[in-house]
């Protein structure tokens, strides 16, 4: 079987175990808006200051979000030990791993889609002229987090502390994902928004690096 | 590479397994300490030894879950380099009941069972599903989410999806744990119907087993080495009913 294929029928298995159980996209969006409203309520910001510091908090927000929801992406493979019956499958490795990326990509973009207007709300952020260049932003930084973040729910799987792991090894890889994502955000909420390149192009370059990286490195992610 | 360990020429209907010099180690832990042995196509081994022996270990790595530390598994008699495509196509041979259950408590039989028959390319897939599950008694129960089911329909469902795409090497570890009597008959007339069709059944136990019965050749693993083999051509009674004396 081709590894698009494998990944199709995965990432329905993924999709369907989630919106059956609801498990990881409830409590994160739930946890998500959390911090946003906390975070309004504790620096109250003016309209200036939500342009300034409007993107930073968002991005947080999405990190928070992503740390919650990529740990038990592979962790609940090892309840039944489901991860051994895919290994054993005769399919790609990269299969299980793309699947993985793409069925936590939707579940971050379901969350976004919920956070980004009530931020918008909260912070008086008016979005509407700048929403396509914001989906783009907003879509390569995502695809760097879940690309990322499921590689090292892979390997922070087999620890015991996992979920203390998957932050710490997470955080540091995404600090020049987040400073550019919050830059790229910055530039599209100021008064005469200009969607600045470089922050661009250097979220795209993070996500080619991360998924060519992910891509020959998935024997190894996938082993025991 | 993972899994290069494992070589195979896959182009008999029937498979066998060769142990070579297998060494595991966990950290300073030795699990296998060279294990050598040769399971001819068609054999139906008892593998059996106390608890810690290396068992579970010896059928993952077979099982292409574990890689070796040193030494080589061969899939057939045959020698050739490792190929992606042959790896691939080694794994389609395989079938593994595992200690788990390898199933998706959230998705129902069905789901699960289409699921790999998917992922395995199968044609046909209802009809093998709905077979299958027909086969293992669960039919009525088609629809149920796995998390419903007892720990012996569980087990059930775990043997169907693990002779789902009718593998030439079956991995059984502990298989019969959580069945109940008429659950153990089913186990016993599957098996014995694989051992009929040629399948090579490599079943590791501690306890006493009913499809012990069935084992053309017995192995006793003890502290990661062979203590004692029947051999291929040898008569593996003796061995069980020591086995089973001391168990």
């Amino acid at each position: 079987m081709g590894t698009s294929r494998a990944t199709a029928v995965l990432l329905a298995k993924e999709l369907r175990l989630e919106f059956r159980t609801r498990e990881l996209l409830s409590a994160t969006i739930v946890f998500a808006l959390v911090v946003v409203v906390l975070f309004s309520f504790a620096f109250d910001p003016t309209a200036a200051e939500s342009r300034r510091y409007g993107p930073g908090l968002l991005w947080i927000s999405f990190l928070f979000a992503s740390s919650l929801m990529l740990n038990p992406s592979f962790a609940r493979e090892r309840l039944n030990d489901t991860i051994d019956a895919l290994r054993m499958s005769p399919i790609s490795p990269f299969a299980i791993l793309s699947a993985k990326m793409l069925a936590n990509f939707i579940f971050m973009s379901v969350v976004e889609v919920v956070l980004v207007p009530v931020f918008s709300v909260l912070y008086d952020v008016s979005l509407a002229g700048v929403a396509g260049r914001l989906i783009l932003v907003l879509a390569l930084g995502t695809v760097g987090l879940t690309v990322t973040g499921t590689v090292f729910s892979a390997i922070s799987s087999h620890a015991r502390l996992r979920e203390l792991l998957l932050p710490l090894l997470l955080l540091p890889i995404l600090t020049p994902l987040l400073i550019a994502a919050v830059e790229a955000t910055a530039s599209l909420l100021v008064e005469d928004p200009v969607l600045d390149r470089t922050w661009l192009a250097l979220l795209a370059g993070f996500d080619i690096v991360f998924l060519t990286a992910s891509w020959l490195l998935c024997d190894y992610l996938m082993e025991e | 590479m993972p899994a290069t360990h494992y070589t195979s020429a896959v182009a008999a209907r029937s498979l066998g397994l060769s142990f070579t010099g297998v060494e595991k180690r966990f950290g300073s832990f030795v699990a296998l300490r060279g294990i050598t042995l040769q399971i001819h196509s068609g054999e139906f081994v008892a593998l059996l030894g106390p608890n810690g022996a290396g068992k579970t270990t010896l059928l993952r790595i077979a099982a292409l879950l574990a890689s070796p530390t040193r030494g080589t598994v061969q899939c057939t008699e045959g020698a050739k380099s490792y190929e992606a495509s042959d790896l691939r196509e080694a794994k389609r041979q395989l079938g593994m009941v595992g200690h788990s259950t390898l199933l998706y408590d959230d998705l129902s039989a069905a789901e699960n069972l289409t699921l790999f028959a998917r992922l395995y390319g199968l044609d046909d897939i209802s009809a093998r599903v709905s077979n299958a599950l027909k086969s293992c008694g669960l039919d009525s129960r088609a629809e149920s989410l796995v998390r419903t089911f007892s720990r012996g329909m569980r087990q059930r469902l775990a043997i169907a999806r693990a002779l789902l795409h009718g593998p030439r090497i079956l991995l059984l570890d502990e298989p019969a744990a959580g069945l109940d009597r008429q659950g153990l008959a089913w186990f016993s007339g599957t098996l014995e119907r694989l051992r009929k069709d040629g399948c090579t059944v490599l079943m590791s136990t501690h306890a006493r087993n009913e499809s012990l019965e069935l084992s053309t050749r017995a192995v006793v693993l003890a502290a990661g080495t062979v203590q004692d083999d029947s051999g291929p051509q040898g008569d593996p009674r003796p061995l069980l009913a020591s086995w089973r004396a001391g168990a």
